[in-house]
This record gives structure tokens, C-alpha cells and sequence, in this order.
């Protein structure tokens, strides 16, 4: 559904995505993997054509992004930070998205209660809590029904409960055929998530692979990302210091 | 790929899907209508005040009358501004382009139902500045009418003007992205710089969008200069026109250049 091809952006010096190439199914949730600054979010802009890419593309269901005819009905996306006017209603919001793609109003109220919102439609989203954010954007991307799903970080700022809601729909969503992309650094939410996993470390792919594939060789999916994506990772903590023991003084007596 | 487009109606997205979504987007917001209401009331009362204040009749009352109206552009070019900036400041410019992809369609759309609605919120402050500037002179002076020469021009004319400062605005939130930086820039381009330039140098003093739409657009009869050698002689209110035009068109074309080469 998704085909990434020798994707490569680069921000002056830095080499954010370096030739990139890997396929996103339909019906399977695909967990996108990679270390803090690894080139996710920017893989994800440049699917959506926000970015411009130096070189590759990417194509879903075989056309650019932009050359699709209702861009919210073929390509969900949600990503990382906030998307919405903090002074416009959620309801009103969604209704704008919606009126751009020619789909229908009463959908509106519909993804509203699908992502339990539909107490909090007429405030303005500027006072929602960032999991309320999230919900939000979430009711953005199933507003058009559509088969792709793109989702950066969805699970950021969920209550557990939250947590479990999201992967019961992400997982229903995929089971009904459809495409679903999320990026997570979040190990264990992927375990329990995906079927498929893109691992990347700056920019390049590391391993298109099964996470039982993945999870085979180690004693955990967490023991196997980061034996994975050691070499590639960008930032990274310092060792502890090894704080000398104070000599003891030299006593004379 | 058949899978995906048997799910998606015929047709396509367009500029009347994207304008519709824009529309939604300007009036949903408490601070547009806030913003349109000051405008027109301050131009309102300034025309009044100037109207109470007139002691005979020897000026162009109507440009008397719409004296309010320049004051009242500078909240119509920032509201230009914002209209594209905060796209940008609050991230909703990521949500906008994953519905509508096309830039130069999505400025378009912006520009059409923006500058749609500066034009009919210019025209009602310009109409009814004129009439209540008019109805509040006394000391015997008659009220300017419609009728007479080059009236309905100058009040119609000065009712476009929102439209037009509103577009150059917009042009400019696309070029400079961030609101305090491209407000400063329209108020900076739009105001400032003619009073420092107008101090120096006349003959460009005249093209100048505040000095187009003073003694322009909102006089019955641009002032003639026969008299004095230091004075400024006015476009003619059409070409005027024309030239303010010109600048929004410029600010739009280059903030759409910039808009479908930059990354969002």
C-alpha cells in the first residue's frame, strides 16, 4: 500500500533519511522502530509531502500524495505535535477537514464519539489535554475512513487505558485490510501492537523484518532493538561516571 | 491498486472544496469576528468625530467621512497575516496540507474567501462611514450624496481597499511565516515606511499603498498641485487602484512560489 523508494532528505549538513526503501501492507499494523532524532518523523513528512525529498519518493497505493483525488479518504495521517487552531472548537475543527474532502458532516460527530470526544466537541481545542490532543488528531485521520493509516507517536500522552483503546483499534483497523504505519520508540507497546516491523537508525533501514523474526534470536524485543540500533544510535547517554573513591587520609598518629 | 480507488467516490478535491473548508476555518473563529466588528465600528467613529468636528465646507467632506478608513486597513492586513501565519504557529498548517495538498490551490481558496469577505466588510464601513460622517455635520453644510461627482467612486473604492491591503497581508504571512515577524513586516511595509519615505522623496511618496488609498481612492477629486512646488500630485483614483492591486498580486504570486517550494 505504502512504497518508500530510496527515500533521502537532507537538512544541510545532516543526512536525516539516507536512501530509505521499504513496502507497508495492507491488513497487517506495521511498527516503525528507531532511536530518538533516527529520521521517523521526517520519513513520515516526506510520505505526506510536507517535506520535499533530495532524491527517491514515496507512493501510496501506486500515486504521489498529492496526486491522490481525496486525500483524507485514501491517507490518514497523524503526526507528532499538535494540529489544530487552539482557538477553534474540535467539532468545527473536523468540520473544516471534512467540508475540503467533500465528506459528509454528520462523519464528524461520528469519529467525535469513536474517539470519545463527543462530550468535548464545541471547546476549543486549545484547553484539551495533550491525550485529548491526540484523540483529536486521531478523529482527524479516521475522519475520511480511509485505507491507509500514517500515525506518528499515537499512544503519546494516553491514559493506560487510552494505551489499550488505541491498540484494540489499531488492530481491528488492520484486520478489516487496511494499512496501518505507526512509529513508536516504545518497544513493548510495539510488541504487543505490530505484526510487521521498519527499523531505522540515521536514516537508514536497519531491518524489515516480523517481530517474531526480531524477537527470536534475543531474550526480548527490547534486547533485540537495541543490539539493532546500538551502532546507528545518534544520541545516547554518557556512561555514568566512575566517581574515584576518596582516598583515605593518610593518618599519623 | 484497484483496492484503493474502488473505495473513493468519483471526482476529486478542488478549489470549492478547499474554499469551503477555509470559510469554516475563518468563521469558527471567535477573534475573526472580534477583529471585523473594531474594524468597522473604529472607522465609524472616526468619520463621526471628523464629521462633528467639520466647521465649514470648503474640504472633500467625503474623504472627511472616510478618514476612519486607513486606521481601520491595519487590522485588515493583520488579520491577512494571521489568517496565513497561524497555520504555521499552531500546526494546523500540517493538518490543512494533508487534506489539500495542493499549495497554490489552498492559497487560492485562503485568498478568494479572505479577500471575499474583507471586500464586504470594507464596502459596509465604507457606506456607512460616509452616511454617518455625513449625518453628523452641522453648522448648516449639507451632506455630500451619492449622486455627486466622484462620491460613489471614493466610497466604493475605499470599501475595495480592505480587500486589496487584507490580500497584501496575506501575501506577505505566506512569504514571512511567523506572525510577529510578517506583522511587523505589513505594518512596517504598509504604514511606516511611507511616513520616513513620504518625508523624503515625493514623487515615490504617491505610490505608496496609505498614500494611494488617502488621496487616492477615498477623495472625490484627487488634489491638484498647481499651487505649491513641494506638494505631491495623486495617481488618479483608477490607477490607484491598479497599483495597489499590483502589490497584492505580487505579495500573493511571490507567497505562492515560496509556499509550493518550501517545506511546511
Amino acid at each position: 500500500m505504502i512504497e518508500v523508494r530510496d527515500l533521502t532528505k537532507r537538512y544541510g549538513p545532516t543526512l536525516a533519511v539516507d536512501a530509505l526503501s521499504f513496502d507497508v501492507r495492507a491488513g497487517a499494523v506495521t511498527g516503525f522502530l528507531g532511536a530518538n532524532g533516527s529520521g521517523k518523523s521526517t520519513t513520515m513528512r516526506l510520505i505526506l509531502g510536507l517535506d520535499a525529498p533530495d532524491a527517491g519518493q514515496a507512493r501510496i497505493g501506486g500515486h504521489r500524495f498529492r496526486d491522490l483525488r481525496w486525500p483524507l479518504r485514501e491517507v490518514g495521517s497523524l503526526l507528532e505535535a499538535r494540529a489544530f487552531h487552539p482557538g477553534r472548537s474540535a467539532r468545527d475543527h473536523l468540520a473544516a477537514l471534512a467540508a475540503s474532502n467533500g465528506i459528509p458532516r454528520r462523519r464528524v460527530d461520528e469519529v467525535l464519539g469513536l474517539v470519545g470526544l463527543a462530550g468535548a466537541a464545541r471547546r476549543r481545542a486549545g484547553k484539551f489535554s495533550l491525550g485529548m490532543g491526540q484523540r483529536l488528531g486521531l478523529a482527524a485521520a479516521l475522519l475520511g475512513d480511509p485505507p491507509v493509516l500514517l500515525l506518528d507517536e499515537p499512544v503519546n500522552g494516553l491514559d493506560p487505558a487510552g494505551i489499550r483503546w488505541i491498540r484494540d483499534l489499531l488492530t481491528s483497523l488492520a484486520a478489516q485490510g487496511r494499512a496501518v504505519f505507526v512509529s513508536s520508540h516504545l518497544i513493548s507497546e510495539m510488541a504487543l501492537l505490530a505484526e510487521h516491523l521498519v527499523v531505522i537508525g540515521q536514516g537508514r533501514l536497519l531491518a524489515d523484518t516480523t517481530v517474531a523474526q526480531m524477537s527470536a534470536g534475543a531474550s526480548s524485543l527490547e534486547e533485540a532493538f537495541l543490539t539493532l540500533t546500538e551502532p546507528a544510535a545518534e544520541y545516547r547517554a554518557a556512561r555514568p561516571p566512575v566517581t574515584p573513591p576518596i582516598p583515605a587520609k593518610e593518618g599519623r598518629s | 491498486m484497484t483496492a484503493l480507488d474502488a473505495r473513493v467516490p468519483a471526482g476529486r478535491y478542488g478549489f470549492a472544496t478547499v474554499a469551503r473548508m477555509e470559510w469554516i476555518k475563518l468563521r469558527s473563529l471567535r477573534s475573526t469576528w472580534w477583529t471585523l466588528v473594531i474594524t468597522v465600528a473604529g472607522a465609524i467613529a472616526i468619520g463621526v468625530t471628523v464629521g462633528i468636528n467639520t466647521r465649514n465646507a470648503n474640504g472633500d467632506l467625503t474623504n472627511n467621512a472616510l478618514a476612519g478608513i486607513i486606521p481601520a486597513l491595519l487590522l485588515t492586513s493583520v488579520l491577512g497575516v494571521l489568517t496565513m501565519t497561524s497555520e504555521y504557529s499552531s500546526g494546523l498548517i500540517r493538518s490543512t496540507l494533508a487534506a489539500a495538498p495542493s499549495r497554490p490551490r489552498l492559497l487560492a481558496a485562503k485568498a478568494a474567501v479572505f479577500g471575499g469577505m474583507a471586500l464586504v466588510v470594507g464596502e459596509a464601513a465604507s457606506f456607512v462611514s460616509f452616511f454617518a460622517g455625513g449625518a453628523t455635520l452641522s453648522h448648516g453644510i449639507a451632506a455630500p450624496t451619492l449622486g455627486e461627482p466622484g462620491v460613489l467612486r471614493a466610497v466604493v473604492l475605499s470599501g475595495t481597499s480592505f480587500c486589496l491591503v487584507g490580500l497584501i497581508g496575506l501575501g506577505l504571512g505566506a512569504i514571512v511565516r511567523h506572525s510577529a515577524a510578517a506583522g511587523a513586516v505589513v505594518v512596517g511595509a504598509v504604514y511606516v515606511a511611507p511616513a520616513m519615505i513620504g518625508g523624503f522623496s515625493h514623487s515615490v511618496a504617491r505610490y505608496l499603498p496609505i498614500f494611494i488609498v488617502g488621496n487616492s481612492l477615498s477623495t472625490t477629486k484627487p488634489q491638484s498641485c498647481a499651487a505649491s512646488a513641494g506638494c505631491v500630485q495623486p495617481l488618479s483614483a483608477w490607477a490607484g487602484l491598479g497599483v495597489i492591486a499590483l502589490y497584492a498580486a505580487v505579495a500573493l504570486g511571490v507567497g505562492c512560489w515560496l509556499f509550493a517550494r518550501r517545506d511546511a
